[in-house]
């Protein structure tokens, strides 16, 4: 039993526990609609599209939090203003700013002296590093997202499934999906601190999936990829303490890890 | 709402994508409990004018009244039973769910459903004799089955107006013959219902109304006074066979646009 208790005897993994549990839950609860609605792509895009913002925020040592967040309304925005009117395809215009923020991100990146670390921490997640102050923002965030998946489910769960149901019971459908982004956003600029940039997308996607394989309805789907999620993130950081890795890549292959035993089950069973 | 006549009454309205016009100043009225076949071609515009009758498409003029009232003063007298291609059948719902979706308006979006609600339901799935699937997954059913299921889902919704686009088209007789005793069984509870189909022998002899459309109505009325021959040369073209024993056959092999989606 020390070896699962030994970790815990530092505050900062007690902190990063916490906090990686509480964004593999969240991720993993957004990303059932994400994979059920296809929008992996945009999750993905949303993800490395804070990197600029993450990248001030981070050489100005001002809280990563801030800036990831100023760079998700900044990028949401601008994806608006070119698909407006049908000017640019929406995914066309996702593809170009997601490629020029994540640009953006390491140029300003490799600016600084500790290039490489910094980079690593910004892209991978730095879960060791959650202060207390973080702890706190990431909780309420989560909390507040969390709470507006359940007040919205039966909503959600309409226009996701059948948009032609959600206009013959008056449903604000339009309203609906932009808050459903405004929540993907927001999911995205939460995790940043524990997986980092480049695995959030990981997080959103790999739980959901896994939960799909193995239930078939979407609230059993939204339990079941939060456990996922928050054992893969335990588990990702035990071994990313005693392997020395880094943690949100430990965490992102627990998932995946999980993915593949639901995969061959799944699979089993058919045959 | 019951003592106000159940009537829908549609006033010269144009449907139709962006700039592009698929159905011109269509006027009829349907008395309530009615059942109408909407018939035309490939790409009359069929589907255009249920999707602006549930309010998914924005009139390009004209005025819908249900009850008398403008359409979308009414939360959900309308329902709508979708063409297969319009549903997403890897989502991860029961048939159950399918059906209870058609009470969450009268259930309230944040409450949950009332042992009446779930009566409805079951009710519904008997009906349509599916209650022994209930609690499969709605991909694994057959074609057939899962059409089903949304007859359920709309007679769960309690609806004054009900709109079917192509149920009769790809099932087998079972549901086919299901689906017309549903539209006998509303009727007796007057329902309106307005159900698109190719199949014009059907349209003649298990409707009362039918309104014959090719990007503008054509004629409307009984069946026998809507398939006279003149009206059918105007909608079909060439593509029209009767047989002498009354039988219509169209030719639907090439038709000469699709209809836009």
């Amino acid at each position: 039993m020390n070896w699962l208790l030994e970790p815990l005897t530092y505050e900062f993994m007690q902190r990063g526990l916490a906090a990686s549990v509480v964004v593999g839950m969240l991720c993993a609860v957004m990303g059932t609609y994400v994979v059920l609605r296809g929008m992996a792509f945009l999750g993905d895009a949303m993800a490395h599209a804070i990197l600029p913002g993450v990248a001030i925020a981070y050489i100005l040592k001002d809280d990563l939090l801030i800036g990831a967040g100023a760079a998700a309304i900044a990028i949401a925005l601008t994806i608006g203003f070119f698909t407006k009117d049908g000017a640019v395809k929406e995914d066309t215009a996702i593809g170009i700013l997601f490629a020029a923020a994540l640009s953006l991100g390491v140029a300003l990146i490799s600016t600084m002296q500790t290039y490489a670390v910094d980079l690593s921490h910004i892209l991978f997640g730095n879960v060791l590093g959650v202060s207390v102050g973080d702890l706190w923002l990431i909780g309420g965030l989560s909390f507040a997202i969390l709470l507006m998946v359940v007040i919205l489910y039966k909503p959600f769960l309409v226009i996701s499934f059948d948009p032609v149901l959600a206009a013959t019971l008056r449903l604000p459908a339009e309203f609906l999906r932009n808050l459903m982004l405004v929540l993907l956003a927001l999911t995205v600029v939460v995790s940043v601190q524990t997986v980092g940039v480049s695995l959030a997308a990981a997080m959103l996607v790999t739980p959901a999936a896994t939960a799909y394989l193995l239930t078939r309805r979407l609230a059993p789907m939204m339990i079941v990829s939060a456990l996922i999620g928050a054992l893969s993130s335990v588990i990702g950081l035990y071994i990313s303490y005693y392997f020395n890795i880094v943690s949100g890549s430990a965490i992102v292959l627990t998932a995946t890890l999980f993915f593949l035993l639901g995969f061959i089950w799944k699979r089993l069973r058919k045959a | 709402m019951s003592h106000i006549p159940h009537r829908l009454e549609v006033k010269n309205i144009s449907i139709g994508y962006g700039d592009k016009t698929i159905l011109r100043d269509l006027s009829f009225q349907i008395p309530h409990g009615s059942r109408v076949a909407v018939v035309g071609p490939n790409g009359a515009g069929k589907s255009t004018l249920f999707k602006a009758l549930v309010g998914l498409l924005p009139l390009q003029g004209g005025q819908i009244f249900i009850h008398g009232e403008p359409l979308g003063s009414h939360q959900d007298c309308v329902a709508y039973v979708p063409q297969r291609e319009e549903v997403d059948w890897r989502f991860p719902v029961t048939v159950e769910d399918v059906v209870m979706m058609g009470r969450f308006s009268q259930i309230g979006w944040l409450k949950r459903a009332s042992s009446y609600d779930k009566q409805r339901v079951q009710t519904s799935l008997s009906q349509m004799g599916i209650a022994d699937l209930a609690q499969r997954s709605i991909g694994q059913l057959s074609g057939g089955q899962q059409q089903r299921a949304f007859l359920a889902r709309a007679l769960a919704q309690e609806p004054h107006i009900l709109l079917m686009d192509e149920p009769f088209t790809g099932v087998d007789v079972t549901t086919q013959e299901m689906t017309l005793q549903l539209l006998e069984h509303l009727q007796e509870h007057e329902v309106t219902a307005i159900v698109s189909t190719h199949d014009l022998n059907l349209a003649s002899s298990r409707f009362d109304y039918v309104l014959l459309l090719n990007h503008r109505l054509i004629a409307f009325g009984k069946p026998q006074d809507v398939f006279a021959k003149e009206n059918l040369a105007q909608a079909f073209g060439n593509s029209l066979l009767v047989m002498e024993n009354g039988v219509m056959l169209v030719d639907e092999c090439c038709p000469p646009e699709s209809e836009a989606k």
